[in-house]
């Protein structure tokens, strides 16, 4: 019973699934492309950048990739505390 | 430790792990991959030596305190960088046109050039150091962490 179930609710997903995938968007043609064109256009005069996804990061989008630092501190920072008390606390008990 | 025949191969191979990486990081306004693709190239050059050597062995060379200096140098040149263009708007590009990194590329395809991109390659460079650092000290506590070793100081 609880295999049929199962079967049931698995067929029931990928169909969900596969109808999502057939509802997007054919590959290529956004809805809204006037931000890429004008960074495409506009980034290697602008920036002075060859590489235009290295222009949107840390030009264009440099605030994202400031809190993605930020993000890459916090993680290490946090590592680095979380396995130092662990060993201190192992020593003391 | 593993046998000997690893750890020759590991000592040779990370001289060009390492060279890669950097040229990774160096070329970031020109060809794909910048500063975090980069650095993690650089730390998985340390993730075999520390699977060739063992984690006490590498403690020895890297020192959490030089890497924490690393860290913290990288993140402040960046955000100092960030900073610096703030008569206009916050992460301006304001190198554009000087004589550092100032030139500028014919726009559409071309080949590179490496004296271009204004702020972009020195914060590709801040972000490559905080990467390097950052990582290696997580994987080597985590390492040291689970060989019952105390991170050194």
């Amino acid at each position: 019973m609880r295999r049929v179930t199962g079967l049931i609710v698995l067929l029931v997903l990928v169909a969900f699934l596969m109808w999502g995938v057939l509802l997007t968007h054919p590959f290529g043609h956004p809805d809204a492309s006037d931000m890429d064109d004008y960074i495409i256009e506009n980034a290697q005069e602008q920036t002075g950048s060859n590489n235009v996804v290295a222009a949107v990061l840390f030009d264009y989008r440099g605030l994202d990739t400031l809190g993605e630092a930020t993000i890459l501190f916090t993680a290490v920072t946090g590592v680095l505390l979380l396995l130092r008390t662990l060993k201190r606390r192992e020593e003391s008990s | 430790m593993l046998s000997k025949i690893v750890r020759t191969v590991a000592n040779q191979l990370i001289l060009f792990i390492v060279v890669f990486g950097l040229y990774v990081i160096a070329h970031g306004h020109i060809t794909p991959g910048g500063g975090f693709q980069g650095g993690a190239v650089i730390v998985s050059g340390v993730v075999m030596l520390l699977v060739a050597f063992s984690s006490q062995e590498l403690k020895k060379s890297l020192r959490e305190r030089l890497l924490s200096i690393m860290e913290s140098s990288g993140a402040l040149i960046f955000a100092i960088l960030g900073f610096a263009g703030i008569g206009t708007v916050f992460f301006y590009n304001f190198l554009v046109g000087t004589p550092i990194f100032g030139r500028i590329p014919a726009t559409g395809p071309g080949p590179g050039d490496i004296w271009t991109g204004g702020v972009i390659p020195l914060m590709n460079f801040a972000v490559g150091l905080k990467v390097i650092a950052g990582l290696s000290a997580v994987v080597l506590a985590m390492a040291l962490f689970a060989s019952g070793e105390e991170i050194e100081e």
